[in-house]
């Protein structure tokens, strides 16, 4: 599915915000998830910590390089984790505006060319712009990571539409769902429509129980997963009575 | 001589980036480095030498979404 890389689950899950080392691990657990993300940062008092939850995971790492505004800093970034985390997997953020998060499309093409031509295997967040995704590809990405709103809003997704238009614009390559999404519904949502995979953090992270909401979120992605490949029937505009009318009784 | 460490301005003796991590306490195979934003592979850090006022960035696996 992702680089030649099959999986079972089709939720990646953050590893950011959590109460505790613990709870994140439980939460992670009760996902199912097999790739969880990552990021690079100065050490802070829970490093060890966190280290030591990475090696008791057993999930695939996704590095990020969230916090970066240009495509020089997430470039040193994406060389930097490969050395650290030894992957070459890298979730490629280029932040474009402070309060929205929005990917910088210009600087996302160009770190990502810099990127795969160096042998990195990218998963570039961006937005549901088309023309982006084709720049993407012939950047050498294998993957596009749309997002379903701002990071860490939780309004699902914004432009359904969008997304739609741009899973049957590029059958064929794995299209990840990656910030915004809330609610297990909304996960739900997306995967009816085809979308591969969803990646989330804020959702679970901060819910009032992180575990119970990760297994929810495992369920909702499994069920519109196996809605999609089941093939939802068409919308009507009118009623359309699903018991038959032929025998029916005149007891008027 | 002064260089900024992690943001922050420090004294050191160290002469290389490899000696550096050392004086500084850091766990050498868990960091990533990085002088004045460019990255500093491990192979590397021994013969890379530190200057006055340089930028080195000593970053360690942490949470992230």
């Amino acid at each position: 599915m992702f680089y030649g890389v099959d999986l079972t689950s089709r939720l990646m899950l953050g590893t950011a915000q959590y109460p505790s080392p613990a709870v994140l691990l439980e939460a992670i657990e009760a996902s199912g998830a097999e790739i969880i993300t990552v990021s690079l940062r100065r050490e802070g008092a829970a490093g060890a910590a966190f280290r030591n939850i990475l090696s008791e995971s057993r999930c695939r790492l996704l590095p990020n390089t969230a916090g970066c505004h240009t495509a020089r800093e997430a470039v040193t970034t994406a060389r930097m984790a490969r050395e650290v985390f030894g992957t070459s997997w890298i979730k490629l953020e280029v932040i474009g505006h402070a309060d929205t998060l929005q990917p910088d499309p210009f600087a996302l093409v160009e770190a990502a060319r810099v990127l795969c031509a160096e042998g990195f295997e990218v998963f570039p967040y961006t937005t549901e712009d088309l023309i982006v995704g084709e720049k993407l590809l012939e950047a050498g990405c294998k993957v596009l990571m749309p997002w379903g709103a701002p990071i860490g809003s939780g309004q699902g997704l914004r432009n359904p539409e969008g997304l739609r238009t741009m899973r049957a614009h590029f059958a064929g390559i794995p299209l990840v769902v990656d910030a915004g999404i809330g609610a297990p519904s909304q996960a739900a949502q997306a995967m009816e429509m085809g979308l591969d995979a969803i990646l989330l953090n804020t959702a679970v992270a901060k819910a009032v129980d992180p575990a119970a909401m990760a297994r929810a979120f495992g369920r909702a992605i499994q069920a519109g997963r196996e809605a999609f490949e089941a093939g939802l029937m068409p919308r009507r505009d009118m009623a359309c009575a699903s018991t038959p009318v032929f025998g029916l009784a005149e007891l008027a | 001589m002064r260089i900024d460490l992690n943001g922050e301005i420090v004294r050191t003796q160290a002469r290389t980036l490899a000696d550096l991590l050392i004086e500084q306490g850091f766990e050498a195979p868990c960091v990533a480095t990085a002088l004045n934003g460019d990255f500093i592979a491990r192979s590397m850090r021994e013969a890379t030498r530190l200057d006055e006022g340089m930028k080195v960035e000593v970053l360690s696996p942490m949470q992230g979404g």
